[in-house]
């Protein structure tokens, strides 16, 4: 079991030493059996067809490659190359670029820790060490029964909700190391977990279809937004803080005011915040660890009204997103 | 004189479900597209150039000049590349746009594509956030059954073929010339300017990459008219635009507010720093925007009150660190990630970026070697302005300016490792566990 991150005593996340010690397993290139049919090529000259000019399909058929293969593999190199009429040096290229294309088969759940500066400091080193122990596994590693491969990651746009981790590009925020094993425990056990901004985790390779550019009908699952990303709107809505008046409006819609609206919402959103106790949540961990069981249906969205209404409202789309998808 | 906070942008994130078409559609959804489409495309560029309207991506460029820019007399097709590529770290305002609101930012790629005579837009989304994806996926297609994207929008004549396209996983595609690259398939690696996007980007054609929240703006624009926008804001920041507070903040979130508001406003209405504890330093826009103390609590964040203490609005990413926190932990961490992301293509920054995270290491071991601080200076000066693009400028600031107001915590890199002298686990946000606080040590 590799221990990149264990130093003597020094904290989580602290790691000195030659910078190229650790060395990944090489890439079985031996490994030539491929899942990439007939289908599948007609899927990819499908996201061909979308862009005015072949090439710039590469990156989601490279997704799309994932999808079916589970990584970048040679013949998914080759079969991009040879549909885009490139050579499969310049598709090998682009696919050791970017971070999210794998050379070595992820697990069934791809598990991301913020590790950049803030998430870093607000816990999200001692987040990554703990599931590093869990698991047994280090940075970019897969368990031994595929489950699960753990990634520390960079900034994912998500810091008023630190520290963040991702299942398969799904947002996890707000978490403690208990409420990220939690989570990957309800992942193994195969129970349905949704993230806490976000819908229903799907696997590895359902993740990457969409990137792809193929709804799952999941598109209406989970809340509109977290309780921190409409505290702005909700202070306004308490002091009766509106953008200015539109000047002259004779829009057929006109009959409506922006400011009426914008009063409603915020209000509607501080009804459902009301129970929110943010300021405990955050000053003392036993609270928060219990009004931000990461383990329930809501997940990161504290407060029981919210987590009740959003819940309930998801339950009821599920459908609607699935026949969607159908159509779509 | 406008209210302290006013959501437009946001205004719509507190409604069950505000990412359907038709809950869009109730708080006057496209009638900003419906209007503009009884506009001259030339009027529309004229109406964002008087609203003030400056990119919120960063840089703060002038939106409708760099609309005006496109020469409308090239023959090649034009483009619109909408950057939703949001990395930098601490920004986090388009996400949660794009998954509540994803109508907003089409509504405005619809109307700025009028605008420019284009008639394929792309929204370039970072591929790590999947449920974003969706929605905008949704959005699209939902835009495309209702007839205000495809051909012959609402009775117009005009045609759009919006294209929704997931990235994979590189901070440097937020460099629009990366982005463009990145865009034709290729790696992710900035190009020489001139020729500038606005001639020669995307296929070598004429192409507008605006910012997700610059492009959201846009409808508001529109629906409430140049004199409106600007009734927000300051002499020369002009609208509403969203703040991000993180980090050892009260109440961390998303703040809608006219530009030039202060931290310590947006502070108090956060509650102030977390119980006991109070500001040591603090970003404007994000970690490539050189650092702030509180002595700068009452500077104006706007474009001009930023620069005029030597930093950068940048994307109003407030990230605030209390008096818990290490700076050269913080600082070594943002150094390690540009270090990840320097794409490789130029010197300064592939190999300067290198050699700054293995000096910051030793300073936080507190095995710092004499003329280390030396060193970092003049390692950060030979990346400053000698790199291909604004990622290894970026990757100075952090460095300089925290040698600039916390030498002494460097100095005491030398023989003092930085966990001793600010125990990491006093600025996490959730309480020590005893059962797990062991397993990194």
């Amino acid at each position: 079991m590799t221990r990149t991150h264990t130093n003597g005593h020094a904290p989580a996340g602290v790691h000195h030493g030659d910078p190229n010690a650790h060395r990944p397993e090489p890439i079985d290139v031996e490994e030539t059996s491929t899942l990439i049919d007939e289908g599948v090529r007609e899927e990819l000259r499908a996201i061909v067809a979308r862009y005015p000019q072949p090439r710039s399909a590469l990156l989601p058929m490279l997704h799309l490659v994932q999808s079916v293969e589970g990584r970048v593999t040679a013949a998914g190199i080759e079969a991009c190359a040879e549909i885009l009429q490139i050579s499969a040096a310049d598709v090998s290229g682009v696919a050791t670029f970017y971070t999210m294309y794998k050379r070595r088969p992820v697990g069934r759940y791809h598990v991301g820790v913020c590790t950049t500066s803030l998430c870093a400091i607000m816990g999200g080193d001692e987040l990554f060490a703990a599931l590093q122990d869990h698991l047994g596994v280090g940075n970019d590693e897969t368990t031994e029964d595929g489950v699960f491969t753990l990634e520390h990651i960079e900034c994912n746009a998500a810091c008023d909700l630190a520290p963040v981790m991702t299942v398969n590009w799904e947002f996890f925020d707000s978490q403690t190391p208990d409420s990220a094993v939690d989570v990957l425990e309800r992942l193994r056990s195969g129970e349905e977990v949704r993230a806490t901004r976000g819908a229903r985790v799907c696997t590895w390779k359902q993740a990457e279809r969409v990137l792809a550019g193929f709804p799952d009908g999941r598109a209406d699952e989970g809340p509109t937004s977290a309780p921190e990303s409409r505290l702005g709107l909700r202070i306004a809505a308490e002091r009766g803080w509106t953008a200015p008046p539109v000047p002259g409006r004779d829009e057929p819609s006109g009959d409506r005011n922006p400011q009426a609206q914008t009063q409603a919402a915020g209000a509607q959103g501080h009804a459902e915040d009301a129970s929110l106790k943010q300021a405990e949540s955050k000053e003392s961990g036993v609270s928060a660890d219990e009004a931000r069981p990461a383990s329930g249906p809501a997940g990161g969205q504290t407060g029981t009204s919210t987590a009740t209404e959003e819940g309930s409202a998801r339950r009821g789309e599920g459908e609607n997103g699935t026949t969607k998808g159908g159509e779509a | 004189m406008a209210d302290t906070l006013t959501p437009v942008l946001t205004a719509n994130w507190g409604d069950e479900r505000a990412w359907k078409l038709a809950n869009y559609e109730r708080r006057d959804g496209y009638q900003g597209l419906r209007r503009a489409l009884t506009m001259e495309p030339a009027e529309v560029v004229a109406l964002v150039k008087d609203s003030g309207l400056r990119g919120r991506g960063g840089a703060g460029f002038p939106t409708g000049m760099k609309w005006s820019f496109i020469p409308q007399d090239n023959p090649k097709p034009k483009y619109l590349v909408v950057n939703a590529d949001e990395s930098e770290p601490g920004t986090c305002k388009d996400i949660p746009l794009m998954m509540a609101s994803p109508h907003t930012l089409v509504e405005g790629v619809i109307i700025s594509a009028y605008a420019i005579n284009c008639h394929t837009a792309f929204i370039y989304v970072r591929g790590e956030v999947l449920h974003v994806v969706r929605r905008v996926q949704q959005a699209v297609r939902e835009a495309y059954s209702a007839g205000y994207a495809g051909k012959n929008i609402l009775g117009s004549g005009y045609d759009l073929d919006i294209v929704v396209h997931a990235g994979a996983g590189a901070y440097i595609c937020g460099e629009e010339t990366a982005l463009l690259d990145s865009l034709e398939g290729r790696r992710g690696q900035p190009r020489l300017r001139p020729p500038f996007p606005a001639v020669a980007g995307l296929y070598a054609s004429p192409t507008v990459i605006n910012n997700v929240e610059s492009i959201s703006s846009v409808p508001a624009i529109v629906r409430g008219g140049a004199e409106w926008f600007s009734s927000m804001g300051t002499e020369k920041s002009k609208g509403m635009t969203i703040y991000s507070l993180s980090g050892h903040v009260r109440n961390t979130g998303q703040f809608e507010a006219p530009l030039g508001i202060t931290l310590r406003q947006l502070l108090e209405l956060a509650g102030g720093m977390r119980e006991g504890h109070r500001l040591k330093f603090w970003t404007p826009g994000g970690s490539s925007t050189p650092i702030l103390t509180p002595e700068h609590l009452d500077v104006p964040l706007d474009y001009e009150g930023v620069a005029g203490v030597r930093s950068m609005l940048g994307t109003k990413a407030l990230q605030c660190f209390d008096e818990t926190t290490s700076v050269v932990r913080a600082v070594l961490r943002w150094t390690e990630f540009y270090k990840h992301e320097s794409c490789g293509k130029c010197t300064p920054c592939r190999e300067g970026t290198w050699w700054l995270v293995q000096i910051l290491s030793r300073l936080e071991a507190g095995r710092g070697e004499p003329g280390d601080i030396e060193k970092l200076l003049d390692l950060c000066e030979n990346i400053l302005g000698r790199s291909f693009c604004a990622l290894g400028d970026g990757a100075t600031s952090p460095i300089s300016s925290a040698i600039q107001h916390f030498r002494d915590e460097f100095e005491a890199g030398m023989h003092t490792p930085a966990w001793e002298l600010f125990p990491y686990e006093a600025s996490r946000r959730f309480a020590p566990a005893p059962a797990t606080a062991g397993a990194g040590a």
